[in-house]
C-alpha cells in the first residue's frame, strides 16, 4: 500500500477494528495500536484532554493490556457469565488526512450493544480512528470515542464501545 | 409485615453482630430510611466550589427531595427547595448554572424569585387581589432548609426540623476533611475535573459498607489488580512504576498489609481504614509540592498533614472521601435495589497540577463504570443482592473481630480487617430508623 491510503482501505480498516472487539480477538486489536496509542472515551463533549479531566477511558497501552489480559483471568467475576458487544458502524467518513505522514482521521457514527445474559445496554457516539501508516500496516494511534450520552449515570461499560 | 408502626420489628432486624437481610431488600425499609435515617442525619450536597459566584447553582436530590444549593446575594451559600411556590414545578433541571440576572425563574408561568428564595415578582399580580394568597403558604416564596452547615466547602444539610446538630453528629471525624483541605498549600479544595455518574443495581448499604470492608480487595480486584501485579512482575527492581501501576498494586496487597492498616471508628456510623498507612501511602513524590506545603505550613506541620493517608473515611449515610488523592464519592440511594454513586476530584488551591492529573487518573481507573475495580465491586454488590432472595437464613454476619469493648466503648482504633465499621453503622442505622424510647 502507498503512503496515499485509498478511502476503501480506510474504510475498510474502520470496520475491521469494530469487527475484531466484536469477535472477542483483543490480542489482534491489541496490535491495532501504535506504541503510543490511546484508547479514548472522554466524559463530556468538547473536553480538552485524558490529563486533567476524568474520562470514561483514557487508556494507554499499558492499560488496555491489563484490560484484555484480565478478561482471561478466570477470577473476572464480573464477567461470569461473560458479555457480549457488537458494532453497527455508519458509513465512515474521511474527515482529515496528512500526507506528512501524520496519517488520517476517520469519523464512524456508531451503534454499540454490550449484553450480558439477560441484560443488554445500547450506546450510541461518533468513533474517531486517527490512523497512521507504520512499516506499510495501518495501525492506531487514537481511538477517541464520543458517547452520546456520555454525562448520563450509566451501568458497567465492561468492553470497548 | 409492617414495619413502619413496629419500632421493635425494626429493632429487631440489628444485632450487635449480624443484620437481618430484610435491610437490603424491603422497600418499606428503603422508604423508612429515606423517612428516618436519611432525614434526621446530616446528608451531603455538595462543595461550594462548585457554585463559586453570587447567583451560581447546583442542583441535586436528597431523601427524594429535589435541592438548589446556590450561592446567595451575600455570598453565603443556601440550599432551597427546587419547587416554585405557585404550582410546584422544579425550578431548575441542569445540574449546574447560573441565575439569570440573579433571580430564580419558573419556567412554567414565570414567577421570579431572588436567591434568598423570596418572591420577586408574579406576572399580572392584580389577579391575586381579594385573594387569600397572601395569607397562604404559597406567598413566603421557595422553602430555605434551615439547617444547612458550610464546613470547609463540604456543603451538608438535615432535613428534618430537630435532630442532632451538625458538630454533635459528625465529631472527630471531620478531621479527615481537616486534612484534605490542609493538604491545599493555600488551604482551599476546589471541585476540578468532572463528575463520574455511576449507577448501582444494589443497595446503598453494600456500598457503603465495602468502603471499609478491608477483606474483600485481594479476592474481588484479584483479576484486575493482580493482572496488573503481573505485568509488572518481570521489571528490574527499581524501575520507576507508572502510575496507574502504582495505583493498581496495593490493591492485591496481603491480608497482613490491611489488618495493620487499621480502622478508627466514631460515633453514628462514621469511621476511616487507613490509621497508620494505607494503599494512597506509597505513591511517588510530587515535583514540588511538598516544599510548597513546607512554606505555607512549616516542615513539621507538613509532614504531619502529609503524613496522616487516610484510606477511606466514611461520613455515614451519604458521603465517602479520600482526603489523600483529593477525591469523594457521593451516595444517591435511588431504590432497595438501586444507587447513583457520583465520584468528584478536587484541584488542592496552590499545588502543582500533578496532583489533579493523580486524582483524575485514579477516580478513572477506580471509580468509572468502566473501571476493571468498579466492575468487580459492582458484580459482589449484586451477586449479595441476589443472593440474599435464599431463604433458610435471615443473617448476614458481621462478626468478624467483634470485642465485647464495643459494646461500651466503641470510638477508637480497631485492627483493620475488623468488620467493626460495619457495625457502627447499623448501630446508627437503628438508632436513627428506630429510636430507643425504653426508660
Amino acid at each position: 500500500m502507498s503512503n496515499d491510503a485509498d478511502l476503501a482501505t480506510l474504510t475498510q480498516f474502520v470496520y475491521e477494528e469494530a469487527r475484531l472487539i466484536d469477535e472477542k480477538r483483543f490480542e489482534e486489536w491489541y496490535e491495532l495500536f501504535t506504541d503510543d496509542g490511546y484508547y479514548w472515551m472522554p466524559l463530556t463533549r468538547g473536553q480538552p484532554d485524558g490529563d486533567n479531566h476524568t474520562s470514561l477511558l483514557y487508556e494507554d497501552k499499558l492499560l488496555l493490556r491489563v484490560r484484555i489480559d484480565r478478561l482471561r483471568n478466570p477470577h473476572s467475576f464480573s464477567q461470569q457469565p461473560p458479555s457480549f458487544c457488537q458494532h453497527v458502524l455508519q458509513a465512515p467518513q474521511l474527515e482529515s488526512a496528512n500526507r506528512d505522514g501524520a496519517g488520517w482521521v476517520m469519523r464512524t457514527p456508531f451503534v454499540y450493544l454490550e449484553s450480558q445474559l439477560d441484560t443488554q445496554q445500547v450506546l450510541a457516539g461518533i468513533s474517531r480512528l486517527h490512523v497512521v501508516q507504520l512499516d506499510g500496516r495501518l495501525r492506531i494511534r487514537l481511538k477517541k470515542v464520543e458517547l452520546l450520552n456520555c454525562d448520563a449515570a450509566l451501568p458497567c461499560i465492561q468492553l470497548f464501545p | 409485615m409492617s414495619y413502619r408502626d413496629q419500632p421493635e420489628a425494626i429493632r429487631a432486624l440489628v444485632r450487635e453482630d449480624a443484620v437481618h437481610r430484610d435491610v437490603y431488600l424491603s422497600q418499606e425499609l428503603f422508604d423508612l430510611e429515606m423517612e428516618r435515617l436519611w432525614r434526621n442525619t446530616w446528608i451531603y450536597v455538595g462543595h461550594d466550589s462548585q457554585v463559586p459566584n453570587i447567583g451560581d447553582f447546583y442542583s441535586t436530590e436528597i431523601a427524594r427531595q429535589p435541592l438548589i444549593m446556590l450561592r446567595d446575594e451575600s455570598g453565603k451559600v443556601r440550599v432551597l427547595m427546587n419547587r416554585c411556590a405557585h404550582k410546584g414545578a422544579r425550578l431548575v433541571s441542569a445540574m449546574h448554572g447560573q441565575c439569570e440576572n440573579r433571580l430564580l425563574r419558573c419556567p412554567y408561568h414565570g414567577w421570579t424569585y431572588r436567591l434568598d428564595g423570596s418572591i420577586r415578582t408574579i406576572p399580572m399580580k392584580s389577579g391575586y387581589e381579594g385573594t387569600a394568597l397572601a395569607d397562604s403558604p404559597n406567598s413566603r416564596g421557595i422553602v430555605n432548609l434551615p439547617h444547612v452547615e458550610n464546613y470547609r466547602g463540604f456543603v451538608f444539610a438535615r432535613l428534618s426540623e430537630s435532630g442532632p446538630g451538625f458538630r454533635e453528629y459528625f465529631g472527630e471525624s471531620l478531621t479527615s476533611i481537616d486534612n484534605m483541605v490542609e493538604r491545599a498549600p493555600e488551604g482551599r479544595l476546589e471541585v476540578a475535573g468532572g463528575v463520574l455518574r455511576f449507577m448501582h443495581d444494589c443497595n446503598w448499604k453494600m456500598f457503603i459498607e465495602n468502603l471499609n470492608d478491608t477483606m474483600h480487595p485481594m479476592v474481588a480486584h484479584e483479576s484486575a489488580a493482580g493482572t496488573a501485579k503481573k505485568l509488572w512482575a518481570d521489571k528490574p527492581e527499581g524501575t520507576p512504576k507508572p502510575m496507574a501501576i502504582e495505583q493498581f498494586l496495593p490493591f492485591v496487597n496481603g491480608y497482613s498489609f490491611f489488618d495493620q492498616m487499621g480502622v478508627h471508628i466514631y460515633e453514628n456510623g462514621h469511621s476511616y481504614t487507613g490509621v497508620n498507612f494505607s494503599i494512597h501511602s506509597a505513591y511517588s513524590a510530587i515535583g514540588e509540592y511538598e516544599s510548597l506545603m513546607e512554606k505555607t505550613y512549616g516542615a513539621e506541620r507538613a509532614r504531619a498533614i502529609l503524613g496522616e493517608v487516610r484510606h477511606n473515611t466514611v461520613y455515614y449515610p451519604s458521603l465517602t472521601i479520600k482526603g489523600a488523592i483529593q477525591s469523594i464519592r457521593v451516595v444517591r440511594p435511588l431504590g432497595p435495589q438501586q444507587t447513583l454513586i457520583e465520584s468528584w476530584t478536587f484541584r488542592l488551591a496552590g499545588a502543582p497540577a500533578q496532583l489533579l492529573r493523580r486524582t483524575v487518573m485514579y477516580t478513572r481507573l477506580i471509580n468509572a463504570p468502566t473501571s476493571v475495580v468498579g466492575h468487580d465491586d459492582r458484580h459482589c454488590y449484586r451477586a449479595i443482592q441476589e443472593g440474599l432472595a435464599a431463604e433458610g437464613n435471615d443473617w448476614v454476619s458481621l462478626h468478624r473481630n467483634w470485642t465485647e469493648r464495643e459494646r461500651t466503648q466503641l470510638a477508637g482504633n480497631y485492627n483493620g480487617t475488623s468488620e467493626v465499621s460495619m457495625r457502627g453503622q447499623y448501630r446508627a442505622w437503628q438508632q436513627f430508623m428506630a429510636p430507643d424510647t425504653r426508660p
